[in-house]
């Protein structure tokens, strides 16, 4: 029996102290579970581990061998393998050619496939499944590529084996055939950490739960000890939520009435409300087809059944963005730099694509109108910028967010659709694009927020829906529930607990 | 900071420098070279590739090419001399009239080309390399087919040769056809919500459309605008040697390309400006009339120009990672 243990190992961001003294130690023959909500530090200790990042201070051990590793080869060479949730396998090769990519065996210079499929072949038994080692990558289904992945991992013989949202890409009944493949694993005497936003797998498949909070070490406790709303107050603690003001209200009129809007694969029989002035949320977890739900309604993917209607005019099915902005829509994508912006143009640029139409005379643009509107939006948005014609790509990532927001507030939009708009920006930032909001929705602008960071949406939002499997399960009033319960509403148990 | 100014300064105008040295060196070693004449005569010998050059700034800008523009300017020729041979004997109108027939039908030609183009490649996700490739045989075949294999001489009117022979004062007009194609382009991509959405496809096509940007209309102008500007330089091309044959512009698409990269314009899409293509073309213009005052071998001549669009990139790189 191996352990990996850590003591008190700490990660020190410029204005971020990402890992606080954490001291916990992890098991072979177990699954150990790393849990956290988002900024909790599990992925940064993960790092520490792979050799992506050092710590700072403190140091961690693998049966009391102290490491230090400079690079993620090192980590490699010490028998750490970690699997990640981007599949890196090349596609239009073959499951054997993927599992020994850049150390084929070879016999007189030349690849010797015989042995690269038979090796390939035993590896595979050894998991636990049948697949092919001459099949081409491509061909295999979601759940066999993650196994390979981890196959090849596994072919380094390692002491550690870290699985980074394993199931992330995968259906439910192919959840079942991974996990499977996880439990031959734990026959072996190896280290597994398993890190997981989906809580309800965790009972399934894992033996230890540890816990991280704003970088801290909150506790290690059995799997078989705990419900999942200990886990759940585990993770959240007691969370401060702040409050819109007040004076916000929603008014009664109905600006965007959907009603049984469907994708194919992506979401079902959608049906809701929003309402002018409202800040409308979308609580669900990665996966649920927020984001393809905003997209749909913005027209900027199809939908195969259902309507939209904007302020009593039905919206053409065949939809476009080009028609919904006329329409009044805006969307800011959950990628801005690959959907939102264009990073090599100027700040002024990006602020005026959306609104093209409005600062020109339809074919000629008015110079003097781009600079007022750019200028407009770079003083009430507050984007801080060297120069308006410097590339958007220059700044940072809260400001890139604030120029993708001015983009659209520049159109007058009646509808802002936000998706993920807090990703990966800082403090100040956030709450600078929550304030954006409700200072819209206090000028009649109705808003769909989509986050995965749910003490948002209890600080930000008049009303949440709960989407979960592409499906709307519930709908709740922040003041009505706290972070645990709607965290639980969102995983789709204990809907009873509802107020 | 004020070295790295002058440096970026430097690299930004690195073909006008180039092209100033150039002129200074040569207008010192030979006598004939800096003459009105001379001037006049590299401007006209530029003018038929540049057209088109700027068309090809406008594709490579919204991030795409267009590599059937040779075949493009053998079919319009033929078009014209076409009509302009066979309609009168049929009908009995006039040459004029045949002519003018022929001139509309070829433009509506080239738009329906750059409609296919567009088309194909934003319905059917196909690489404009590819349709603009399979288009290069096709058309060549198409003006093959209408000539029926040799070249239609001495069929067009008069006034029609003045487009490639004639001049106003000193200044042949295919110059100033050029410069008005330039002036236009200019126009169009700096003041006009056209240009602007041009560049911005070419940014990011993705960020273009959620911005909801006409993506396919404004492919579709990129394309059938350097079609109908290979129509333009097909009718100085044949106006000027009095004839139109299939195998007219054929590989001139390395030639327009190569102004539009040395013109600073960017492969990957979303950056160029006309006025660099116009230098690209002054440019590759003076070299060759350099060389060829200098009695360059002619194939030493092809590969001075290979090195120069090497030498273009390289500088665009350079350029890149200066501001990076």
């Amino acid at each position: 029996m191996s352990v990996l243990r850590t003591e008190r190992i700490s990660k020190q961001y410029p204005g971020c102290l990402a890992l606080d003294q954490v001291t916990v130690s992890f098991e072979s023959g177990k699954v150990n579970a790393l849990l956290g909500k988002n900024g909790s530090g599990k992925s940064t200790l993960v790092k520490c581990f792979s050799g992506a990042i050092r710590p700072t201070s403190g140091s961690f051990y693998l049966d009391d061998e102290k490491l230090d590793f400079n690079s993620t080869s090192d980590a490699n060479a010490r028998g750490f393998a970690t699997v990640y949730q981007e599949m890196s396998l090349v596609p239009s090769l073959t499951v054997a050619e993927n599992i020994f990519l850049g150390r084929m065996p070879k016999k007189g210079g030349v690849i010797d496939w015989k042995k690269a499929n038979e090796e390939a072949s035993r590896l595979l038994n050894k998991m636990g499944v049948n697949i092919n080692p001459r099949e081409v990558v491509s061909r295999l289904s979601m759940w066999q590529c993650q196994v390979v992945e981890i196959t090849k991992a596994m072919s380094f013989n390692p002491k550690v084996l870290m699985l980074d949202e394993p199931t992330s890409s995968l259906a439910t009944n192919e959840v079942e055939c991974l996990f499977n493949v996880i439990r031959e694993l734990k026959k072996q005497d190896i280290i597994i950490l398993y890190i997981s936003h989906k809580l309800h797998e965790v009972p399934q498949i894992t033996d230890t739960i540890t816990v991280l909070r704003d970088g801290q070490f909150i506790g290690k406790v059995n799997t078989s000890d705990v419900t999942n709303a200990d886990i759940i107050s585990m993770m959240f603690g007691e969370t401060q939520i702040r409050r819109r003001p007040d004076t916000l209200k929603a008014q009664d009129e109905i600006v965007m009435d959907v009603q049984g809007l469907c994708r194919k694969g992506k979401f079902q029989d959608v049906s809701f409300q929003l309402h002018r002035g409202e800040v409308l949320g979308i609580a669900g977890m990665l996966g649920a087809g927020r984001t393809e739900l905003l997209k749909s309604l913005f027209g900027a993917d199809p939908y195969d059944a259902g309507s939209i209607t904007v302020n009593s005019t039905q919206a053409p099915h065949r939809a476009s963005p080009i028609k919904m902005k006329k329409l009044g829509l805006g969307l800011t994508p959950e990628n801005r730099k690959e959907e939102g912006l264009i990073l090599i143009h100027s700040i002024r640029d990006n602020l005026c694509y959306a609104s093209m139409d409005k600062t020109s005379n339809g074919w000629l643009e008015i110079h003097k109108k781009r600079v007022a509107a750019a200028d407009k939006q770079v003083g009430e948005l507050q984007i801080k910028i060297p120069d308006i014609e410097a590339p958007v790509s220059s700044l940072s990532g809260g400001n890139q967010q604030k120029v993708v927001v001015g983009n659209w507030l520049n159109t007058e939009p009646q509808i802002m659709l936000y998706d993920e708009p807090s990703r990966g920006i800082d403090v100040n930032a956030k709450q600078q694009i929550f304030e954006i909001m409700w200072a819209q929705a206090q000028q009649g602008v109705s808003t769909i927020f989509v986050s995965s960071e749910l003490e948002e949406l209890l600080e930000v939002c008049h009303r949440i829906l709960i989407m979960k499997e592409g499906k709307l399960i519930g709908e709740v009033r922040p003041e009505d529930v706290n972070i645990n319960q709607l965290y639980a509403l969102c995983m789709g148990d204990e809907v009873n607990e509802r107020k | 900071m004020n070295a790295n100014k002058v440096k970026n300064l430097i690299l930004d105008h690195i073909i006008e420098i180039l092209l100033i040295v150039l002129v200074v060196i040569m207008s010192f070693v030979s006598s004939n070279f800096l003459t009105v004449n001379n001037i006049m005569n590299i401007l006209r010998n530029q003018a038929l590739k540049g057209v088109i050059a700027f068309g090809m700034t406008m594709v490579i800008i919204s991030g795409q090419i267009d590599l059937s523009i040779g075949s493009q300017v053998a079919l319009a020729g033929v078009i014209v001399a076409r009509f302009c041979r066979d309609l009168p004997t049929a009908t009995g109108c006039s040459v004029t009239a045949a002519c003018l027939l022929g001139i509309l039908i070829s433009i509506v030609v080239a738009v329906l080309m750059g409609g296919l183009h567009s088309f194909l490649e934003h319905k059917f996700h196909m690489p404009a390399f590819i349709i603009t490739l399979a288009t290069l045989n096709v058309m060549y075949g198409l003006s093959g087919m209408i000539c029926e294999g040799f070249p239609i001489a001495n069929a067009f009117p008069n006034w029609f040769l003045q487009i490639g022979i004639g001049k106003v004062g000193v200044v042949p007009v295919p110059a100033i056809i050029l410069l008005a194609v330039f002036l236009i382009a200019h126009f169009v991509m700096r003041y006009t919500t056209t240009g602007r959405s041009i560049y911005a496809i070419g940014g990011n096509p993705e960020s273009a459309r959620l911005s909801g940007i006409n993506v396919f209309k404004t492919k579709f102008i990129v394309f059938a605008s350097v079609q109908v500007m290979c129509v333009l330089a097909a009718f100085m091309h044949s106006a000027q040697v009095a004839s139109g044959s299939y195998s007219f512009g054929k590989g001139w698409e390395v030639d327009v390309i190569s102004s539009v990269v040395i013109g600073g314009t960017s492969m990957a899409g979303g950056i160029g400006k006309p006025w660099g293509t116009l230098m690209g073309i002054l440019f590759m213009g003076v070299v060759v009339n350099a060389m060829t005052i200098l009695d360059v071998d002619i194939y030493a001549q092809y590969v001075v120009r290979g090195a120069i669009m090497i030498f273009a990139v390289l500088m665009a790189s350079m350029q890149s990672k200066a501001k990076a």
